[in-house]
């Protein structure tokens, strides 16, 4: 989330578009209730479904599924073609006036420099002009036919509200409506909310149709603004802080980056990510890298970690592609994988294509489990007759299971999706002879650090230097861990404005990042966190909930990162010359000497308005981008592109190039693909509110609110194939199939989409062969093995289906 | 809880009098229908607090889990899909006891004690004093309690009396996760549903209302409906809900005649009655006792 | 008001059991209370809900009072009433958390499946740690990768992978990826997506 749940409660507008926050954010949906009763706001919900989200909502909008793209395309050519924009916000604040490379084109659905058979670009066109100062290149009226709001204008003519309508199936009149909306909060004293979750990002297109939202809201003026942004919902308690800490596989801990193989100079490195300002007096912040990076590998690798050898540079495992989750059972499916753990994650259950998961994990020599539940992944060997009808005598796999603790049982942070950091506490000891998943990764590495100082082995330098200081080895205590990854001095570390003066002395905590350094006087093993641990103490168990602005930001309440901000990009929240564009919504504000306010300054504090710094100070260019550059895998500008299955079979924009061109599609998986003539139906894949992904059907309480796997169908679907409410149905895909019981309701109506009618069916995942709920088909049976084109998360939201009376 | 349990203004087949003098404030639960997403965390509080687990059933091809109250389950989701003028609503009842100022249900009791209504208007049911005749189920005009098939009591909710005892809310109240459930005194209640009502109206809901229905003499839960003029379409909410002929009549002129049969030597006979119960209860009751075992 | 003959008899007879029992000395003073609190000094402890993003705080409850002779176990949670978001609510998945805190499907000991095996059998943790480690020093000294094809330094380790969890806390989060990327692990990856 750029803002945070609370926040919610000061928009006008709340849109809740790639997501159902009502029913998988319960309590989270409550500032949109309360921004509706207090704040007279409209609520509008798009979605195919009537959600209970929907449910009080004063708009429901429905379209197809996987055109999000096409819907906020045709809002953002509404907004352009009738003027609706913040204009000064446009011109000041995002890359609207600057002015793209010559060779940039858009040609029947593709982008110059495309590669048809390496299905990437060439993105040396995606860029802008640079000026004999070496700068990017301007016109500030906005004219330039090279310009980005003129490319913008140009590539989104297309997307007419005939086009929309055409495309998504939504109802013409309704989607006007939904722009005229959208559109009132184009004045400095209105904001629109977009919310959404795994609703957007998890579709082959599903960055692109997050970035056309962040679009929309740069165009309104509405990020940076208490009651704006864009609205990551995330769906785990924390996935957000495991992401932040880099738990990927190209990632460091801070958004930091691993080096690619062709990456194994350490300057080269260094140099590729401290970018250089793009326009004059920007604050560009990542021009710091080095800092966060020396820090990192001081913390990991302390006096190992030297000048002299780069800070163990060579140690960091190089890159020749990325190794995400889709990709690893592609591997292990391919036999090219021996071992896999699986630490509070169940993918049997949570990655597309159950055959293809069960054939990989069948190949792997050992599997090891870690979690608090008796899992279908940890169990994919065991016969569960139709659920998962496996032979156990001919898998060979070893499996080491070892059982974790749940929340209850241990100390520690989660990072919420408003990026806060909160502290919990122990209330009771684990069942049975569980750990929590600190105490079994140290058991896992001193072991095996043993073996290396006994036995040697293959490069056992970074194993056997591993920083260990934790005053009971094999138990690291979370107090530990946090003081760590906040960081501490070294040496000690001299005021810049004083040098007689020490900021701190030798082993103290760090206050923040800002104090880091890139001569390995300071440790810090995530640099984003810094501020959460510090000389004052535990940061993240703070309870002070006043909220002086009345806006929300309670800033006494535990830690958010970065430097406890509240709301990004805050400054855009004030007008070139330093005032709220809304004196309602008082955030920061410049003093005449500082930077101030009720949030933490998301600026360089002491530099004035005249000094013409942009708000968006991690872009080298201090703006906001309309214009992606090369920062997306498909293009600059996001462009609708069909599901790999689409119930269309066409792309009515381009009927050359239906699906994303630049997502990756292993070829095994490409015969797996099912056609409409085939499987007619569009289905999409979803939880429910009574129900937490795979865990709940564990727990008694929520097995008897929702016992049993169902599918969701629309009457007139169910008319066509004589399904009564209740009658067991068949859902079948080009994978596999599932059994459950119909649910039909008035809720999913058919769509009137280029020329056909187009019927969903919606299928929840809940249920599994484990569990004190009903036992039933993991709903991944159905799902297809593509992802994003940049993130690579599952298509589980498009696919096709056809179902019949079982 | 002792200064609770004094605060009594009626209990069931009583006739010496409650002690009575002191006043409580009247409490009230306001559902808002309008703000209610049906996510069952009222479901799930309530079991939780209560300690009641209902089974794990199965799917009826609709969204309702469990499918009816149950000595278990003393609140559920009714979801009702409705075509109005507006298109398609979702309405979403949470129903349960509405501890109705004129409880049926204590009317109709024969059990000495097993029904109190507190002066703060909570219609509690004592089930130690439960002799399981039933007869409070036929006296609900809104057809709640439900007998146990495992000790042959009846159960409902009881507005967490043990919460609001010491100065909590009831559970469903404190977890509502959007505040569609709000909890106070009536007249704060009041206020309140009355600006939700304003807001509706400005929404276009013309016949936004409050339900606080007179027949039995007002609720101490209390609904905000979208559609107060017809709140048959929130699953067969009754729109003018009374107590029960039968409880009206023996209240007024037939206890002088049942006083009578008595001294003319029935006690058999109605022994036989309070521990059978009446037919149409009986088969109630035996299906309910199916259904548990 | 109509009423039958039937209803009438039915009336009259629940009229004779209400006045006959008190008539006929069964007690009056039948017991009106509440039911006992059931908080009353339970030992209370602050933690975060592990489902969603939001995060909400909750307040459990525990039979104990931390007395070294008493091993505590939460029997009851809600909604922390101080949280800025939540104040107080919880979800339905939220407010059924003490089942999950006690689902007869915890996980209790270390337990192994060899191949080709149709049962778990349960080892100590020592057992278990000792296995892993083998594991994974055996696959990762046979298919290091100190240089790729090309001759750089590349050290990586490609057959063995790692999928971390979406629930565990930061603390837990960290010490893994330090302890994941010491081996020259790369296929890495979380719950972020799904």
């Amino acid at each position: 989330m750029t803002n945070h749940w609370v926040d919610i409660k000061n928009a006008n507008v709340i849109i809740v578009m790639g997501g159902n926050a009502a029913e998988a954010h319960p309590c989270g949906f409550k500032w949109v209730t309360e921004a509706k009763a207090h704040n007279h706001a409209t609520f509008v919900v798009v979605d195919p479904r009537f959600t209970r989200s929907a449910a009080v909502a004063d708009l429901y909008v429905p379209l197809r599924t996987g055109t999000d793209i096409a819907f906020l395309g045709g809002v953002i050519n509404y907004l352009l073609s009738r003027d609706k924009l913040q204009h000064e916000y446009v011109k000041a604040y995002t890359n609207a006036p600057f002015i793209v490379k010559e060779g940039y084109e858009f040609n029947d659905g593709l982008f110059s420099g495309y590669d048809e058979a390496a299905r990437t670009y060439d993105k040396s066109t995606w860029a802008y002009e640079a000026g004999p100062d070496g700068y990017a290149r301007l016109d500030v009226t906005m004219q330039h036919p090279r310009c980005v709001l003129q490319l913008l204008k140009k590539h989104y003519s297309r997307y007419t509200p005939e086009a929309v309508s055409n495309i998504c199936g939504t109802p013409g009149d309704t989607f006007l409506k939904v722009c005229e909306l959208i559109a009132t909060t184009s004045v400095p004293d209105r904001t629109l909310t977009f919310l959404y979750a795994v609703g957007w990002t998890q579709h082959s297109v599903g960055s692109q149709m997050i970035r056309t939202a962040a679009m929309v809201q740069l165009l309104l003026g509405n990020v940076g603004m208490a009651g704006g942004g864009v609205n990551a919902l995330r769906g785990h308690s924390n996935i957000q802080g495991l992401t932040d800490l880099g738990l990927m596989s190209n990632l460091l801990p801070g958004y930091l980056t691993l080096p690619g193989e062709k990456e194994t100079d350490y300057r080269k490195y260094i140099g590729a990510r401290a970018f250089k300002p793009l326009r004059p007096g920007q604050m560009d912040y990542w021009q710091n890298y080095e800092k966060f990076h020396v820090s990192l590998m001081k913390s990991w690798f302390g006096n190992a970690a030297t000048k002299d050898n780069n800070w163990c540079f060579d140690w960091l495992p190089k890159l020749d592609k990325i190794y995400d989750v889709l990709q690893a059972f592609e591997l292990m499916h391919q036999g090219k994988l021996n071992g896999y753990f699986c630490q509070g994650f169940n993918p049997l259950a949570s990655i597309p294509n159950k055959a293809k998961l069960t054939a990989a994990l069948s190949r792997l020599k050992y599997l090891v489990v870690i979690d608090p539940l008796d899992t279908e992944t940890s169990c994919f060997w065991e016969n569960h007759g139709k659920y998962n009808d496996v032979d156990p005598a001919r898998i060979q796999t070893e499996v080491i299971r070892m059982p974790s603790t749940c929340f209850a049982e241990e100390n520690g942070s989660l990072t919420n999706s408003g990026r806060w950091l909160q502290w919990h506490y122990r209330g009771a000891p684990p069942p049975g002879d569980a750990k929590p998943d600190a105490e079994i990764i140290a058991g896992i590495f001193l072991k095996l650090r043993d073996m290396y100082r006994k036995e040697g082995g293959a490069f056992p330098d970074p194993i056997l230097s591993l920083t260990w200081d934790y005053d009971i080895p094999h138990s690291p205590a979370p107090e530990e861990l946090a003081k760590e990854y906040n960081g501490k001095a070294l040496a000690d570390l001299a005021d810049p404005k004083d040098p007689a003066k020490a900021v701190l002395r030798k082993g103290q905590q760090l206050d923040g990042f800002i104090q880091l350094r890139a001569d390995g006087s300071t440790s810090c093993g995530c640099w984003i966190f810094s501020g959460a641990w510090t000389e004052k103490g535990n940061m993240m168990a703070r309870r002070d909930n006043s909220d002086p602005s009345g806006l929300g930001n309670t800033l006494g309440w535990a830690f958010a990162w970065p430097a406890n901000r509240r709301i990004l990009y805050n400054r855009a929240s004030c007008d070139p010359s330093g005032k709220p564009w809304d004196p309602n919504r008082r955030l920061v504000y410049w003093d005449g000497s500082k930077w101030t306010g009720f949030d933490v300054p998301d600026f360089k504090p002491d530099s004035a308005p005249s000094e013409g710094m942009g708000p968006f100070i991690m872009q080298p260019e201090g703006v906001g981008r309309l214009f992606a550059l090369d920062k997306m895998a498909e293009g600059p500008f996001p462009e609708h592109y069909e599901p790999f299955e689409t119930p269309i079979g066409t792309n009515p924009l381009h009927p050359k190039v239906i699906n994303n061109p630049a997502a990756r599609v292993f070829r095994d998986d490409m015969k797996d693909f099912g056609k409409s003539r085939d499987f007619p139906y569009a289905a999409t894949s979803y939880r429910v509110t009574e129900h937490f992904h795979f865990w709940t059907k564990h727990t008694r309480i929520s097995s008897i609110l929702q016992p049993e796997q169902y599918v969701e169908i629309g009457e007139d679907l169910a008319k066509e194939k004589g399904i009564k409410a209740g009658d067991r149905v068949k859902v079948r895909s080009k994978r596999g199939f599932i059994e459950a019981v119909a649910v039909v309701t008035k809720r999913i109506r058919p769509l009137q989409v280029n020329g056909e009618t187009v019927h969903h069916v919606g299928i929840p995942i809940h249920w599994g062969f484990k569990g004190i709920a009903r036992n039933g088909y993991l709903a991944n049976t159905l799902t297809p093995f593509v992802g994003d084109a940049n993130t690579q998360t599952p298509e589980f939201k498009s696919f096709l289906v056809n179902i019949e009376k079982a | 809880m002792a200064l609770q349990s004094l605060d009594i203004t009626r209990r069931s087949a009583t006739t010496t009098p409650s002690p009575s003098q002191r006043k409580t404030q009247e409490v009230v639960k306001l559902i808002d229908v309008s703000k209610c997403i049906g996510c069952k965390a009222c479901q799930a509080a309530c079991m939780e607090w209560n300690d009641t687990r209902d089974k794990i059933g199965t799917n009826h091809g609709v969204l309702d889990n469990p499918m009816d109250l149950t000595a278990n389950s003393w609140t559920v989701m009714r979801y009702s899909e409705v075509e109005t003028g507006r298109g398609l609503e979702w309405l979403i009842r949470k129903d349960g006891c509405m501890h109705c100022a004129d409880p049926g249900c204590l009317k109709a009791c024969p059990a000495p004690g097993a029904i109190v209504q507190y002066s703060n208007g909570i219609v509690d049911f004592q089930e130690e004093n439960c002799i399981g005749c039933g007869y409070c189920i036929t006296g609900c005009p809104f057809n709640i309690p439900r007998l146990s098939g495992k000790d042959g009591k009846v159960y409902k909710c009881t507005l967490c009396s043990d919460r609001v005892a010491v100065g909590l809310e009831p559970a469903c109240a404190k977890t509502c996760p959007t505040g569609a459930i709000v909890f106070g005194t009536k007249d704060d209640m009041i206020h309140h549903a009355e600006g939700r009502v304003a807001d509706l109206k400005s929404r276009g809901f013309a016949e936004a209302g409050i339900y606080d229905p007179l027949g039995v003499g007002g609720t101490h839960v209390m609904y905000v409906l979208q559609h107060a003029d017809k709140p048959g379409i929130y699953h067969g909410l009754p729109k003018d809900p009374s107590v029960s002929a039968m409880v009206t009549l023996w209240k007024g002129a037939v206890k002088p005649i049942a006083s009578f049969a008595l001294a003319a030597g029935v006690f058999g006979a109605f022994f036989h009655y309070v521990t059978k119960g009446p037919n149409e209860v009986s088969e109630e009751i035996e299906k309910e006792f199916k259904d548990e075992k | 008001m109509q009423v039958t003959r039937r209803q009438f008899f039915k009336v009259c007879a629940a009229g004779i059991g209400t006045s006959s029992i008190a008539a006929l000395g069964f007690s009056t003073d039948a017991l009106a209370d509440v039911r006992e609190f059931k908080l009353t000094r339970s030992t209370e402890t602050r933690n975060t809900c592990p489902y969603c993003s939001v995060s909400c705080g909750l307040v459990m409850y525990s039979m104990g009072d931390k007395a070294k002779n008493a091993e505590s176990s939460i029997f009851h949670i809600e909604g922390d009433p101080d949280h800025p978001v939540n104040r107080g609510t919880l979800c339905p998945k939220g407010a059924a958390l003490v089942d999950f805190i006690h689902s007869p499907d915890r996980l209790r000991h270390p337990e192994y499946r060899a191949p080709g095996s149709r049962e778990w059998k349960r080892i100590s943790w020592d057992e278990a740690f000792e296995k892993v480690a083998r594991l994974m020093k055996d696959d990762r000294d046979k298919n290091f990768m100190a240089k790729n094809g090309e001759g750089a330094t590349v050290n990586r380790w490609l057959t063995t992978g790692f999928l971390a969890a979406s629930a565990s806390s930061n603390e837990s989060g960290y010490i893994t990826h330090k302890v994941v990327r010491s081996t020259g692990i790369l296929v890495f990856d979380n719950q972020a997506r799904v």
